[in-house]
């Protein structure tokens, strides 16, 4: 188990003053101008010799993702922009950094901004996140009035601005080009790639949009130095993770560990167990709702990490792991999600547009039994028509929990079909 | 992603900012690069449905006007993200989460509770104008479900009873407490967290 002495997030539970004065006691802005001293291209050649792979649910090498930005402008400034939209269903993670320890956020983007040469970060919040707006929002008046962002930053002698930018409902502004669209004002549609956002992003500028914890993590990396984090964790699969734990567990919470915890151990040192006891458990959505379920005997001893779960044909994506013991209704929880990607499709692509609610008609009969078992073949062969289809990846995202369902769970969406059939043979 | 349809709403024939708005705007607008204008089109929407409680077709016209873009960029915004309430809604807008986490913590049970109370369904508003509920998917406090959020405030790991008591204050003009109903710190395991446990809870809460 992680020790105390190596968490990054010590105030995910508020338990001290998330302004300026509870974050400076938390070593937040302690001498920000000697980590910049160092000059951009050492910082990203930390954060690369890190192994930090981005928190937001792809596992892109971060430091490698910064180096893509131009060193030299061409007359176009650069932007970063941080991804707060958080909507995968099953995380929580990031609210918890931008409303108990927004300082951390705000000095990561300082020196992820300084290290791409960017002239200003701006902060995108999904829209109901509205206490967790307000505290980012304070932070950044506090870091301004303080002379740690803005003109002169920290007395790097480096200017950079920081903004707050409120979204207004629409889980699909997760998709970085989204974001950028609504960010100029926009619908949050997807643009088609490439150009790549640090080629032609917001405002056609080179632009770099990460997650919120992977900002955040960034000022204490290079405090404690690459090797530090890189000595955490599996190979590849490094450094500390926040773990958002949902669903039937006796005590759902966030939590932060060490990368490749195994998942029981997660859940049983951290969250009181399954619901029932570990024998009760009946399948775990471990990345939250767009990676495929597994069964309890994938679970028993698979690792939290991107290439464990990815070797099980799952995925660690945003960490948010959602617990169903055996009272839960898979087909049902499911038909949730599909009813989810339905809702969120934002039209553009006539596969996910049509699609998503294809899937969500068929698996409401599903829920009831009410199809023949040849139909799970044709939703599965929708579900592929669907899948890598699509401009951006909620194509994906819809198809992926279904075929996570029948992979594992086939049988039990058969005997419902059965059942029904038997039902009304017998009325 | 639906569009909201508001064939059935009376509009306004006009709409204007308040004064302490419209300086709140040249704020908002300076936060975004020359000629970027057309960014700060999200937060003024927001602003109008802040002072008019919903926002008409009139508000939207005179966004464009402030923002030099063509009405019908602003209406696409208006219409595509879930937030904007293009028709009016109750006092408190109750939003119960209805995702899978949610919903394996009995978020079923919140809608159906808030129907026999409220004596109201899904985008309706009760006869007084206190009170309209809606579903919505995944707001993000999964650790906490189930949980709703009403106007800008997020209620968590209730109960139908526990949200009875939300409702009661909110109908008898108090603010309820924030937050998780059942005496949990944000998203620490109940009964205490399993790491960090050598630092105080030295912070209130309560006024945030």
């Amino acid at each position: 188990m992680l020790q105390d002495q190596d968490r990054i997030f010590k105030n995910i539970y508020c338990q001290d003053d998330w302004r300026l004065a509870g974050a400076r006691r938390r070593g937040i802005w302690d001498n920000t101008k000697a980590l910049l001293d160092v000059g951009p291209d050492k910082i990203i050649d930390d954060i690369k010799a890190s192994e930090l792979r981005g928190r937001g649910g792809a596992g892109f090498p971060t430091g490698m993702k910064w180096s893509f930005m131009p060193k030299q402008s061409d007359g176009r400034p650069s932007y970063l922009v941080v991804n707060a939209d958080e909507s995968e269903p099953g995380t929580c993670k990031d609210r918890e950094i931008l409303r108990f320890d927004p300082h951390m956020l705000i000095e990561g983007c300082l020196i992820a901004g300084f290290a791409m040469r960017c002239v200003a970060a701006y902060i995108y919040v999904r829209g109901e996140f509205y206490q967790e707006a307000m505290h980012v929002q304070a932070a950044i008046d506090e870091a301004y009035d303080a002379g740690l962002i803005g003109k002169n930053a920290s007395g790097s002698g480096y200017n950079f601005d920081v903004f707050l930018h409120r979204g207004a409902g629409a889980y699909i502004c997760g998709e970085e080009s989204a974001l950028i669209e609504s960010l100029e004002g926009k619908k949050g549609q997807p643009r088609l790639k490439p150009p790549f956002p640090a080629a032609c992003g917001l405002y056609g500028s080179p632009t770099t949009v990460n997650n919120v914890e992977t900002i955040a993590v960034t000022p204490t990396i290079l405090r404690r130095g690459p090797t530090w984090f890189a000595g955490l964790g599996r190979p590849k699969n490094v450094g500390t993770k926040l773990f958002c734990v949902s669903g039937h567990v006796n005590k759902p919470c966030n939590v932060e560990e060490e990368m490749g915890i195994p998942l029981r151990e997660l859940i049983d040192k951290h969250c009181g167990g399954v619901r029932g006891g570990w024998d009760n458990l009946l399948a775990v959505i471990p990345g939250g709702s767009s990676v495929p379920m597994l069964p309890k005997s994938i679970c028993d001893d698979v690792l939290m990490d991107f290439d464990s779960l990815r070797a099980v044909q799952s995925g660690l994506g945003t960490a948010a792991v959602i617990v169903m013991d055996k009272s839960t209704d898979l087909i049902e929880a499911i038909t949730r999600f599909a009813h989810f990607y339905m809702h969120e499709s934002c039209g553009q692509c006539t596969p996910c547009r049509e699609g998503t609610g294809w899937m969500f008609r068929i698996m409401t009969r599903f829920v009831k039994g009410d199809a023949d078992p040849s139909e799970i073949d044709m939703l599965l062969e929708i579900s592929k028509q669907i899948e890598g289809h699509t401009i951006c990846a909620l194509g994906d995202a819809a198809a992926w929990p279904i075929q996570g369902l029948m992979r594992h769970f086939r049988p039990v969406v058969e005997q419902r079909m059965r059942d029904f059939r038997g039902r009304q043979a017998a009325e | 992603m639906s569009a909201p349809s508001n064939t059935d709403v009376v509009q306004p024939d006009s709409f204007a900012f308040t004064a302490e708005n419209l300086e709140a705007a040249k704020k908002i607008i300076a936060k975004y690069p020359d000629g970027r204008q057309p960014s700060a089109v999200m937060p003024l929407l927001d602003m109008a449905q802040r002072q008019h409680g919903w926002i008409p077709r009139a508000a939207m016209d005179v966004i464009a006007g402030m923002l030099d873009m063509a009405p019908i960029r602003v209406y696409e915004v208006a219409t595509f993200y879930s937030m904007y309430n293009l028709k009016p809604v109750g006092k408190y807008l109750i939003q119960v989460c209805r995702t899978t986490p949610c919903w394996l913590r009995g978020s079923d049970s919140l809608s159906g509770f808030l129907h026999k109370k409220l004596g109201v369904g899904f985008k309706e508003v009760t006869k007084d104008g206190m009170f309209s509920v809606m579903e919505v998917e995944c707001l993000g406090a999964c650790c906490n479900a189930p949980m709703v959020q009403i106007n800008d405030d997020f209620y968590e790991d209730l109960t139908p009873e526990l949200l009875g008591q939300v409702l009661d204050d909110l109908a008898a003009g108090k603010q309820p407490k924030k937050g998780p109903q059942n005496g949990r710190r944000g998203s620490m395991a109940e009964g205490g967290a399993t790491t960090l446990k050598d630092i105080p809870l030295t912070y209130d809460m309560a006024g945030d």
